[in-house]
């Protein structure tokens, strides 16, 4: 189980993170919500260990990975596919995926898992030896799923997914991620999507502007006023950028 | 000797002039992809090599065993360059870094004249490297076919190290995108000290080559191959290896062409001319001919 507490992140001035606590239970598909410049790309990259914690604490299984390396935190099976996909443009797609299992252990499964991935997203098989950045977005976003999935997750997260993508493969990558829910990985997924990302997911958590506003199973949130405010306040404010 | 086997054997000096600033400049290219830091202390590993050469071969050791040996120590200067003078003040910025490289450059040029002075001396190169080979009608030094001979073996051992090893694909990788690189868990100290320590081993060669070329060594021999080969990267792209090798081919056969050309009054003010051509590649394509659709401009 993943428990974030009292989660503080700051960016120079920017109290990005203002004391975030939320739970992942193992096998459970987790939302975290909110509106841009809420802190949720920045909470990923917190629990990634790409950006330090000012304070509070994120436990693995009892393991605190705050001050953790980036790499020791993909070790313990902790994988984001981050925002805006940043696959490496100019490698080819096997490279890319090649780089998705640089820290297992158990190289020789990697062929099994490979196969595996190509039987979710058929189409990166055919671009085997394309360049990343000559695929499409919905073909990229395929790509950064399943160059995260080769890294064998035991969570996997996952940062606006469906951002820039056409109806039809947002329709697509969701599939995918009850998909994989439903093979039991355990997912924490940033959506702006708040309809279709509660639809999926088992609960989901709201942020505003750095603090949880509010949290719930779907039933408890489908119905709720109060996730229409948060977005819609905030969309009156005028549009700011998400931190990272 | 007709026109044709004229130009062809300029063509040859051309390009074995341009294998040794594609050399050096693959070793600022790897290390700017990563940290952008342009570092001018590359020169000085020249240096460093040439007198590892020099030293071990009036030791007693052949010179094939002390050129690869005076290769291995700019690699291993590289690394310890690397360790020492760059990993502490990462995240300084890019000026920090840059600064940091002209105080490297000046703490080892005077460390060179310290401990070997000043004055320069003459390179034990081999009979071989001086010989003159006919082609025919022509006639071409065996040095400048060794360094093409080096070069094509070097790039295509790099070519196999950056497509099919994991490390190498790990180097394209923290070069395109750091954050994802970490992401994935790459680990970044260990690709970098893999960049400074490929590029340096190739410095060191160029350093032998360099020093057969011009007869000698001296403690300040690195600066005019540093300044060549970053003019070299930056025509072909700063931080593109392929661009780097290009770029260090273009300049060679200009030289070689401006050498030709140029009437012998103005000769003396090649790199002059070799500059205002790089101000004028610039003017149309500021990220270098292979630079990209990289957005990210001066």
């Amino acid at each position: 189980m993943l428990r974030l507490e009292g989660l503080n992140v700051s960016y120079g001035h920017v109290h990005a993170l203002k004391g975030v606590s939320l739970e992942l239970s193992d096998g459970e598909l987790v939302s975290l919500l909110g509106p841009n410049g809420a802190g949720k790309s920045t909470t990923l990259m917190a629990i990634s260990g790409i950006v330090r914690p000012s304070s509070g604490s994120i436990a693995y299984d009892g393991v605190e990975l705050a001050g953790m390396d980036p790499r020791e935190i993909v070790e313990m099976g902790i994988i984001q596919a981050p925002e805006g996909r940043r696959i490496f443009g100019g490698l080819s797609v096997a490279e890319n995926l090649r780089m998705g299992a640089v820290r297992r252990k158990d190289k020789r499964s990697f062929k099994s898992d490979l196969e595996e991935v190509f039987a979710l997203f058929p189409i990166l098989e055919k671009r085997q030896r394309q360049a990343g950045g000559t695929l499409s977005g919905g073909e990229q976003q395929m790509l950064a799923i399943g160059r995260a999935l080769l890294a064998k997750p035991r969570i996997l997260m996952l940062d606006e997914p469906s951002l820039g993508l056409a109806p039809l493969v947002v329709k697509e990558i969701f599939e995918v991620i009850e998909g994989l829910h439903s093979r039991g990985v355990t997912i924490l997924l940033v959506e702006q999507n708040a309809k279709a990302a509660i639809a999926v997911s088992d609960r989901c958590v709201l942020l505003e502007t750095g603090t949880v506003a509010l949290s719930g199973t779907k039933a408890e949130l489908a119905g709720n006023p109060e996730v229409e405010r948060i977005y819609l306040s905030r969309a009156e404010g005028g549009a700011s950028h998400d931190a990272t | 000797m007709t026109q044709l086997e004229y130009l062809l054997q300029q063509l040859i000096n051309a390009v074995s002039m341009g294998s040794l600033y594609a050399l050096m400049a693959i070793g600022l290219a790897m290390v700017f992809g990563i940290l952008r830091l342009i570092n001018f202390a590359h020169g000085d590993l020249i240096m460093v090599g040439s007198y590892g050469v020099l030293l071990l071969n009036a030791a007693g050791l052949p010179f094939i065993a002390a050129a690869a040996a005076g290769a291995a120590l700019s690699g291993v200067a590289g690394l310890l360059m690397e360790r020492l003078a760059y990993r502490p003040i990462r995240g300084a910025g890019d000026v920090a870094m840059l600064l940091n490289s002209f105080a490297v450059t000046i703490l080892l040029e005077n460390l060179g004249i310290v401990i070997f002075t000043a004055k320069s001396r003459p390179f034990p190169s081999p009979e071989a490297f001086n010989a003159v080979v006919e082609l025919g009608a022509v006639r071409v030094s065996s040095l400048s076919l060794i360094s093409i001979a080096t070069t094509v073996i070097l790039l295509v051992l790099l070519t196999i190290f950056v497509t099919k090893t994991e490390i190498g694909i790990s180097l394209r990788a923290t070069a395109q995108d750091l954050v994802a690189a970490r992401l994935m868990g790459i680990d970044v100290n260990k690709v970098i000290a893999a960049a400074f320590l490929i590029g340096s081993c190739l410095a060191g060669v160029v350093g032998v080559l360099w020093s057969a070329r011009i007869g000698k060594v001296d403690p300040l021999m690195g600066f005019q191959p540093v300044l060549k080969a970053f003019v070299a990267s930056v025509v072909g792209g700063l931080g593109s290896i392929p661009g780097a090798v290009l770029g260090g081919y273009i300049l060679g056969i200009i030289e070689v062409l401006l050498q030709g050309l140029l009437p012998s009054s103005l000769a003396p003010f090649r790199d002059a001319f070799v500059f205002a051509l790089l101000i004028v590649l610039l003017l149309f394509r500021p990220n270098g001919i292979m630079g990209g659709r990289d957005k990210e401009k001066i």
